[in-house]
């Protein structure tokens, strides 16, 4: 059993916004969810799979219904919730649903306002009261990752620089971009360190939004004006300390997720033309991208200099929608807009100034909660029929 | 330099009890499985390696060698290093690193066990030793 070419992405949107502080939350998915559809060429009460993650307020009892989705029609529902990888575990997991004949057409969506409004607090795990005092956050969990690579490997800031640069060369060209100019190495270095060895330049953006994506049948999809665009193989994993055990933090559960999407995919880092890669910080980019198989573990550093993944310049153009770094990073969570430019790749619908040319197979892959910590990872592999 | 960092104090359960009682007296305690002979924290009744049940407590040394840290500059209540310490009986635990010189950490650098005070069971930390 396989989900390879069993689910398409036949739909997708992401909303223009970065900013909505005259919007409501459940507003801005129901608008991501339109946007989408009218995308596909399909209509709500098509919808019989609905997907959806933390973001979404009150979770499915709500949103199903303050979405009016069609309790007659809608038969498969999951609000599987890992963070910022939510919603590429969700593309697995409706295809595994559509392999399975629980549903043909699948909705996922992604939308909040972290720069608008207060995020709601995550419930407390096992782990609370020997680790909350610690005042883990995103910054310093990445930042411990970071110091731990550079120790290890000789990993150094210029060359993580390198994938801001990258970034920035990209979003230049996308209109919604948040932060449109391209800056140098040198700029990234002299931003004031947030936690080492991490500058404010190595940390995304902040941005409220979303994105939503329709997953469906071979058939449908075929019956549909898009160009065609299917998952392949899809993998997810998670890590954390275990017990404190053999603690390695130059490593993610990328390590497990990609594999496992190119076994099912039956192609190799080797086959991909473009790459998401979640970008939450420089340092997450240069890990999964060894994590993956693009290079040897420790070699990141090296692979990402020199201008190596900005699209038309090095040999594995990454975000060219300019990515978490540059252009959004709706609800503190990539891994939407992640598939959402992977599809456009394929498509042939980037930007001309980064559409990379002949895009046959694409990677999306993501991590979710921090890195530093405890997380978990998925990975899409993603083809142009 | 501003007043002491207030710490929340911890909500405890029946699972981790013993440990927060033993961080009363100072001492620091991990679980350690009869089973597998593996020590584990933070602490849980049933061993994560092996699954056994027979996990019991031992006093650790509370001497250990920083894993990672990180200098965590953007606070509102100042800058504070975030850590793994790698403890002499083998698990590495998240901590922060307190009362010395928080700019010249190194990984690498040995380091000992400080209990802080809360309104409940002190808190464990780690310094430069």
């Amino acid at each position: 059993m396989t989900i390879k070419g069993k689910a398409y992405v036949a739909g997708i949107y992401e909303h223009p916004t970065r900013h909505a502080p005259d919007k409501s939350t459940a507003q801005l998915h129901a608008e991501v969810a339109k946007g989408a559809l009218e995308d596909a060429g399909l209509t709500k009460d098509d919808i019989d799979g609905y997907f959806l993650a933390g973001d979404a307020p009150g979770g499915l009892w709500p949103m199903c219904d303050y979405l009016g989705l069609n309790s007659k029609k809608l038969r498969h529902i999951d609000s599987t919730e890992t963070g910022g990888c939510s919603y590429l575990i969700h593309l697995g997991h409706a295809a595994e649903a559509i392999a399975a004949g629980k549903c043909s057409v699948a909705l996922v969506t992604l939308a909040g306002k972290p720069r608008t409004g207060a995020m709601p607090p995550r419930a407390a795990g096992a782990e609370a009261d020997f680790e909350q005092a610690y005042g883990a956050t995103t910054h310093n969990a990445y930042g411990m990752c970071a110091m731990r690579h550079m120790h290890d490997y000789g990993t150094t800031s210029e060359q993580l620089a390198w994938i801001k640069v990258a970034a920035s060369h990209h979003a230049q060209y996308n209109p919604h971009a948040m932060l449109k100019d391209v800056v140098t190495v040198e700029d990234v270095l002299n931003s004031p360190m947030i936690s080492d060895p991490l500058h404010r330049m190595d940390c995304c953006v902040v941005s409220d939004g979303g994105g939503a994506m329709i997953v469906t049948t071979p058939e449908i999809a075929k019956s549909l004006k898009k160009p065609l665009v299917r998952l392949i193989g899809h993998g997810e994993a998670m890590k954390g300390p275990r017990g404190g055990k053999d603690l390695d933090l130059t490593y993610s559960a990328g390590v497990w997720s990609g594999p496992r999407a190119f076994e099912e995919a039956g192609v190799t880092p080797k086959d991909i033309k473009y790459a998401s890669i979640y970008d939450s910080f420089t340092i997450t980019v240069l890990m999964q991208l060894e994590d993956l198989g693009f290079c040897k573990k420790g070699e990141g550093g090296k692979f990402v200099a020199d201008g190596n993944l900005i699209s038309g310049v090095g040999k594995l153009p990454f975000n060219t929608d300019g990515g978490g770094l540059c252009s959004n990073h709706p609800v503190n969570r990539g891994g939407m807009t992640k598939i959402l430019e992977a599809v456009r790749q394929l498509r042939g619908e980037a930007h001309p100034k980064v559409q990379v040319k002949n895009c046959d197979i694409a990677i999306a892959h993501g991590t979710g909660g921090l890195l530093g910590v405890r997380h978990a990872a998925s990975t899409c592999i993603l083809e142009r029929v | 330099m501003a007043e002491a960092k207030k710490y929340n104090a911890p909500v405890t359960n029946p699972e981790t009890a013993p440990f927060w009682e033993a961080a009363k007296s100072g001492k620091f305690m991990i679980k350690r499985c009869t089973a597998c002979g593996e020590p584990h924290y933070f602490p849980r009744s049933i061993c994560p390696f092996c699954f056994s049940d027979k996990t019991v407590w031992e006093e650790a040394s509370g001497e250990g060698t920083i894993y990672t840290y990180s200098l965590m500059r953007k606070s509102p209540t100042g800058p504070y290093a975030i850590a793994y310490v790698t403890l002499k009986e083998g698990p590495s635990v998240q901590t922060n690193i307190v009362d010395c010189d928080l700019t010249s950490l190194k990984i690498g650098q040995k380091v000992k066990v400080v209990f802080k005070p809360t309104d409940g069971a002190p808190l464990p930390f780690f310094t430069v030793a």
